[in-house]
């Protein structure tokens, strides 16, 4: 579970995140929804740690984000806007990277890596060079490496960006199935279809606050606008940089 | 930090470690500039540099030397004199001044007309030697020239003076003789005061792809944010891509010192009658004064490389921080100064005297090693600090 409350960063003079409070429950899929530049991507940081907020909490199952930051980490699984692979090392040993520095090692390495390789199939990719992977590939790679160790907690940044049609089905059905085994999850995107088909939950942000939190049904009703597209236009006031 | 803490460190930065190493074994850019062209760079243009110079320092105190005179015929004496030193008289130019412009000359000898009347008179007879002493090449012919002309004149004094019934003798009440101390192994330190600065241009070589490709490309490929994401503090991370650029930048070193050591048993070295020995002592202790060294200098290009935005920008910073340890290089050649102890704790200047010292085919003192290895270190130890302080920073993660 995440929990955040009242999250505030500025860059220079530019206030990115305004007092930002949320939960992702577990068992759930939480969607953060918003146009480019409504502090999406600055929230999520924050919450793998790359940042650090200048106030507010983070709960991440309950271990508090800004003093216990490594703990926190164990936590999560994260799919990073940035999703550079090594290109030199082959999709497994790029996995395999990442759960060393988990901490795995011996058996369970090889185990936990092959698990997740069977998982996302990509067993005909995996002992190749990343070089010259295709988009929907390297997505792949980069979200078995963020998930090999088994996470609680799933935190994608626009997961779905540049992935095609089959791509994009596989990872909705690989994240509902993540939900089914009771994990939290929770990612970003500025695409209002992709939201409603696969969130529980939705937080719609604007100018880096929370301009409603509810399911797709509360959201509707409290706007009362005859569809959800309409509710998200009008929750945050205009339809610039979101995407049908 | 507690037990398990430090073990979670040692294990991720070997774990980073062992990932760099093994990554950039697999970049043949790499690998051919840090264990190939970098380590081969030094030697092969040293060994070039040393024979080139050997050849022309032989041939030319045995070659015939060609001067174009004016005005032989006013003095045929003195030019069969010099004739018999070696001396080639070559046509005469039309104009002196003109020649040496045009390189058509290294030295011309002008004999005026009024020598002969001089002569005779017993008067100082004046001839004119034009030269050019801005280009390099003309100083030998130019000394062996006025050697000649020193040795004929001293033979015509004295001469003079028998005639007379004086003894030339006379002329020498203080006779200076040449009791050189130089051995060949220090006057092959005047000659090799170049090598240790190819040594730290070898390290520098060896690292700069490391700490570029582990620092400004890591973010540019937008691999770096992920890799943050794991639970490894960022100080096992920054040691273990220290510990690897360093690692290439030693190989390339180790490399480079066998290289050396095998041209320089192919360097006619015994005919300047200098020493050159490179062996495995030699070897060693080039190795234990390097290595703070060779970490002070990976972490300063760490440093340098992660200020820049992208790949090219770090290759340019890095770029000039590689004339940086010309400076003692440099400043030991313009003004050789004399070895004080507190030069040895100065990071570079340490090293520079230190190999200097082992070239001499001196042992280098307990006290001195020491303060180099001191010295050096304690600069590395603050790089390293800073290098940290530098990853730790928020700004350095993001890609976009």
């Amino acid at each position: 579970m995440i929990e955040v409350q009242n999250l505030h960063k500025t860059f220079g003079k530019v206030q990115a995140v305004a007092g930002v409070s949320f939960t992702a429950p577990d068992g759930q899929i939480t969607g953060l929804l918003g146009p480019n530049g409504a502090g999406k991507t600055t929230t999520l940081r924050m919450l793998y740690t790359l940042m650090s907020p200048e106030t507010g909490t983070i709960r991440i199952d309950g271990i508090d984000a800004r003093n216990q930051t490594l703990d926190a980490r164990r936590h999560l699984g994260v799919l990073p806007d940035a999703r550079g692979l090594y290109k030199r090392l082959t999709a497994r040993e790029n996995i395999a990277y990442f759960a060393r520095l988990h901490g795995l090692g011996g058996k369970t390495l090889g185990v936990q890596v092959d698990a997740i390789i069977n998982l996302l199939a990509m067993q005909d990719i995996a002992d190749r060079r990343t070089e010259g992977f295709s988009q929907g590939q390297r997505v792949k790679v980069a979200l078995a490496r963020a998930l090999v160790h088994q996470p609680h907690n799933l935190i994608l940044d626009e997961p779905g960006n540049g992935l095609d049609v089959m791509a994009t089905r596989a990872l909705r059905e690989f994240l509902r199935q993540q939900r089914a085994e009771g994990r939290c999850v929770l990612f970003s995107s500025h695409i209002m279809q992709e939201v409603t088909a696969l969130c529980d939950r939705i937080v719609v942000m604007a100018k880096g606050r929370v301009a409603a939190e509810g399911t797709a049904e509360e959201l509707r009703a409290r706007t009362g606008a005859a569809n959800l597209e309409d509710a998200f236009v009008s929750l945050i006031g205009t339809s610039e940089g979101l995407a049908a | 930090m507690n037990r398990t803490g430090s073990i979670r460190f040692l294990t991720a930065a070997w774990t980073v470690y062992f990932k760099e190493v093994r990554e950039n074994l697999r970049d043949r850019r790499t690998v051919i500039n840090a264990l190939v062209t970098g380590p081969l760079l030094g030697p092969i243009l040293f060994g070039l540099i040393f024979s080139f110079t050997l050849h022309r320092q032989l041939a030319e105190a045995i070659r015939p030397l060609p001067v174009p005179i004016i005005g032989a015929t006013y003095a045929p004496n003195l030019i069969h004199a010099l004739e018999a030193q070696g001396l080639v008289v070559q046509p005469a130019p039309k104009n002196a001044a003109a020649a040496i412009r045009a390189h058509r000359a290294q030295v011309v000898l002008v004999i005026p007309p009024g020598y002969d009347h001089a002569w005779r008179a017993g008067q100082p007879a004046g001839i004119e030697l034009y030269y050019d002493s801005a280009r390099q090449g003309n100083r030998t012919p130019l000394a062996r020239l006025k050697k000649m002309l020193r040795t004929y004149s001293n033979l015509i004094v004295a001469q003079r003076l028998l005639v007379r019934g004086i003894s030339p003798l006379l002329l020498h009440p203080v006779v200076p003789e040449d009791r050189d101390q130089a051995t060949p192994e220090s006057r092959s330190a005047l000659m090799f005061s170049i090598l240790p600065y190819f040594f730290v241009l070898t390290v520098f070589l060896g690292g700069m792809y490391l700490a570029i490709d582990t620092t400004a490309g890591e973010r540019e490929r937008q691999s770096l944010e992920p890799l943050l994401a794991n639970p490894v503090s960022r100080g096992a991370i920054l040691s273990g891509k220290l510990a690897a650029t360093a690692s290439f930048a030693l190989a390339s070193l180790t490399l480079s010192i066998v290289a050396f050591s095998v041209v320089g048993h192919f360097l006619p070295v015994r005919k300047l009658d200098v020493v050159l020995d490179l062996g495995l002592r030699f070897a060693l202790y080039v190795l234990l004064l390097m290595l703070p060294l060779a970490v002070l200098l990976v972490s300063l290009q760490t440093i340098v490389a992660a200020f820049a935005k992208s790949y090219r920008e770090a290759q340019t910073y890095l770029s000039i921080l590689m004339l940086l340890p010309v400076i003692p290089s440099l400043l030991l050649s313009v003004m050789p100064l004399q070895a004080k102890p507190w030069m040895y704790f100065v990071p570079l200047l340490g090293q520079q005297l230190g190999i200097m010292d082992l070239v001499r085919g001196e042992t280098l003192g307990t006290i001195e090693l020491f303060s180099c290895l001191l010295g050096t270190s304690l600069a590395a130890a603050l790089a390293c600090v800073l290098a940290g302080k530098l990853y730790a920073s928020e700004r350095l993660a993001i890609s976009a």
